[in-house]
């Protein structure tokens, strides 16, 4: 099988970011990026199929400024065969990173393409699934196992009651939770290997999408501040006041 | 100038979550409650009591929420209303994006505020900041944050329509894995007790269940707590884990990362227990205490008991 992973470029996890003051967006100036965490997962859940003699090639595609060429090395570090950079400058919505990556699903033609479930710059979401929905493919989200089965995947997912298993066909969408694997770090050999893998730049402007964004960002404020409180000292005392705030609540 | 709001309910029971998304949905418009379950009639029952709904719809079938047949079942009712709205949990952001994609439309997810039809607020990076976004599209999916909202009353009475067949699924259902509990629902309980991988093992981890019994709070627990086995996946707090909104959270033995610090931003109250006073949780409770969890929990325990709470 061939694999499609699509990779994102954040403001790395770690950063305590800062609304800027006038309100237009979040700094992102000199600020460390790396690979969103949860497309880091989909790479490794690719690696390890292909490990497992289930896949046989790994193409990694990212969208976004040149910069993004930094998490596809990282991705070709941890293994992956080739990569796609589609050069985009600005905000590109979801919807239209989805309609993107489904240009390039119908020049590939993978059997599979991982995703991570989220961002965590956005927090949005949706491209797996929008991706699914274009294409007409079953889609299998939020994913802490993947196996073969037969000619289709059993897939183990994170929902609201704990966890689902399901079966479905390929080509399939699959994006990984957290708790799928623990992704590799790749040495220095792979990652000097990896500067000799074939890398393609292309603007995504020249896939003939519409890449206007159809929400209007109006703001980005801070959250209201939460300031430190009192200090208890004792656990009879903590439990006292815990015990008046929940009378409180009763007589609500 | 209608609303059509997907209800969430399991095992056989209307959600809790489902009366704050109806009560957020009616500002945008009257409100059509859409139940898809199994058996769709005793979820549609209860759905009808909630207030400001117009009409529930019910369509009995589609056993596991398969997102394929769910979306295909959307886009057919679709037409007619300018928003579709679901809950930012499991199954409203499997569906919702999806559907949006065969729609050719820009969701907005995870709403925390409605200002007009077309204006709404959205966490973004783990909620460190709140983005202001406008719509100029002719109809609106949404996923809306039900902790953020206040549940409508209950008390109506709504009409009820069955509607036929659903769509077929392409996708298997294998198996379903379920936390038993009989502790209240995480996502929308009043009380949260939180633990974190500091308690060490599962067996330690239920000295937050013990508090949280007495209490009558529903558990919570950090990545770290869950990827280490103490707790299950669905108890998991923060980012990539449940929001929640209680009245009162107490978090024991966590750190208070800012991926933690984002499932719990709407509580109104947080009591911190660490026996590091430096934590970054300690920083933002109202009522901070220092000390060892293995010494504390116990004793708040069962001095919560001396004083006779019962919930
Ligand atoms: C993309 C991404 C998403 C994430 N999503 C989430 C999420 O949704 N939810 C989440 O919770 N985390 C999430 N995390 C993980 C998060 O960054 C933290 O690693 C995690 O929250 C830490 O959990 P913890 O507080 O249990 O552990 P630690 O950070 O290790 O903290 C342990 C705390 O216990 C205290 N302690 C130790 N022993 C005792 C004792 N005997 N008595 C009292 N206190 C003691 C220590 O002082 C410390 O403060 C995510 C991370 C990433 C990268
Ligand atoms: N600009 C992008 N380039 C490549 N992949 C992306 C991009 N944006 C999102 N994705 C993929 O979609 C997943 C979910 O992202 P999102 O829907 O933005 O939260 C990410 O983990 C990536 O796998």
């Amino acid at each position: 099988m061939k694999i499609l992973v699509a990779v994102k470029r954040v403001v790395d996890h770690n950063v305590r970011i800062r609304v800027r003051a006038d309100g237009t967006g979040v700094e992102t100036d000199n600020v460390r990026m790396s690979m969103n965490p949860f497309c880091r997962h989909a790479v490794e859940a690719a690696m390890r199929l292909a490990e497992a003699g289930a896949a046989t090639e790994i193409v990694v595609v990212s969208i976004g400024p040149k910069q993004s060429n930094d998490v596809i090395l990282t991705a070709l570090a941890m293994g992956a065969h080739r990569g796609i950079l589609l050069e985009a400058e600005g905000r590109v919505e979801t919807l239209t990173v989805a309609k993107l990556l489904g240009a390039v699903v119908a020049e590939e033609k993978p059997d599979l393409v991982l995703l991570g479930k989220q961002s965590v710059d956005d927090d949005s979401n949706h491209v797996g699934q929008m991706l699914a929905g274009l294409l007409g493919w079953p889609q299998a989200t939020f994913a802490s196992e993947i196996k073969v089965a037969g000619a289709g995947l059993e897939v183990t997912r994170e929902v609201d009651f704990g966890r689902t298993t399901v079966q479905i066909a390929l080509p399939a969408i699959v994006t990984a939770d957290l708790r799928l694997n623990e992704p590799r770090n790749a040495g220095l050999p792979m990652v000097m290997k990896a500067r000799q893998k074939p890398l393609a730049v292309r603007p995504a402007a020249e896939f003939g999408i519409d890449l206007t964004p159809r929400l209007t960002v109006e703001r980005v404020s801070p959250p209201a501040e939460r300031v430190a409180g009192a200090k208890v000292a004792t656990v009879p005392e903590l439990a006292k006041l815990i015990a008046a705030d929940v009378a409180e609540l009763e007589a609500l | 100038m209608t609303v059509l709001v997907l209800a969430e309910h399991d095992l056989g029971v209307l959600g809790a979550a489902t009366a704050r998304i109806v009560a957020a949905a009616s500002k945008l418009g009257p409100v059509d409650l859409l139940v898809v379950a199994p058996d769709a009639a005793p979820i549609a029952e209860e759905a009808a009591s909630i207030a400001r709904v117009a009409k529930v719809l019910a369509i009995s079938g589609l056993a596991h929420a398969p997102s394929d047949a769910l979306t295909d079942l959307l886009a057919d009712l679709a037409n007619g209303y300018t928003h579709i709205v679901a809950a930012a949990a499991a199954v409203g952001r499997d569906v919702i994006p999806r559907l949006a994609a065969k729609l050719d439309l820009m969701p907005v997810t995870d709403v925390i505020a409605i200002h007009s039809a077309t204006r709404f607020d959205r966490p973004i990076y783990a909620g460190n900041a709140i983005e202001t976004v406008s719509s100029g599209q002719a109809q609106n999916l949404l996923t809306i944050r039900a902790s953020a909202f206040r549940p409508a009353a209950g008390g109506g009475s709504a009409p009820i329509e069955t509607l036929g067949a659903a769509p077929a699924s392409h996708q298997t259902f294998v198996s379903d894995s379920r936390t038993e509990s009989e502790l209240p629902e995480l996502s929308t309980a009043q009380i949260v007790v939180g633990g974190g991988v500091s308690f060490g093992s599962a067996e330690k981890f239920a000295l937050v269940e013990g508090l949280a019994r007495t209490l009558g709070a529903a558990v919570g627990a950090t990545r770290a707590a869950v990827d280490a086995g103490y707790a299950p996946n669905d108890w998991q707090v923060g980012q990539t884990g449940k929001i929640i909104a209680p009245d009162i959270y107490i978090a024991l033995g966590i750190s208070g990362a800012l991926q933690h610090l984002a499932g719990i931003q709407g509580a109104k109250k947080i009591i911190a227990v660490n026996s590091d006073p430096e934590a970054p949780i300690m920083k933002i409770a109202d009522l901070a205490l220092v000390g060892d969890i293995f010494e504390v929990v116990p004793a708040l325990t069962a001095e919560l008991q001396k004083l006779g709470l019962k919930r």
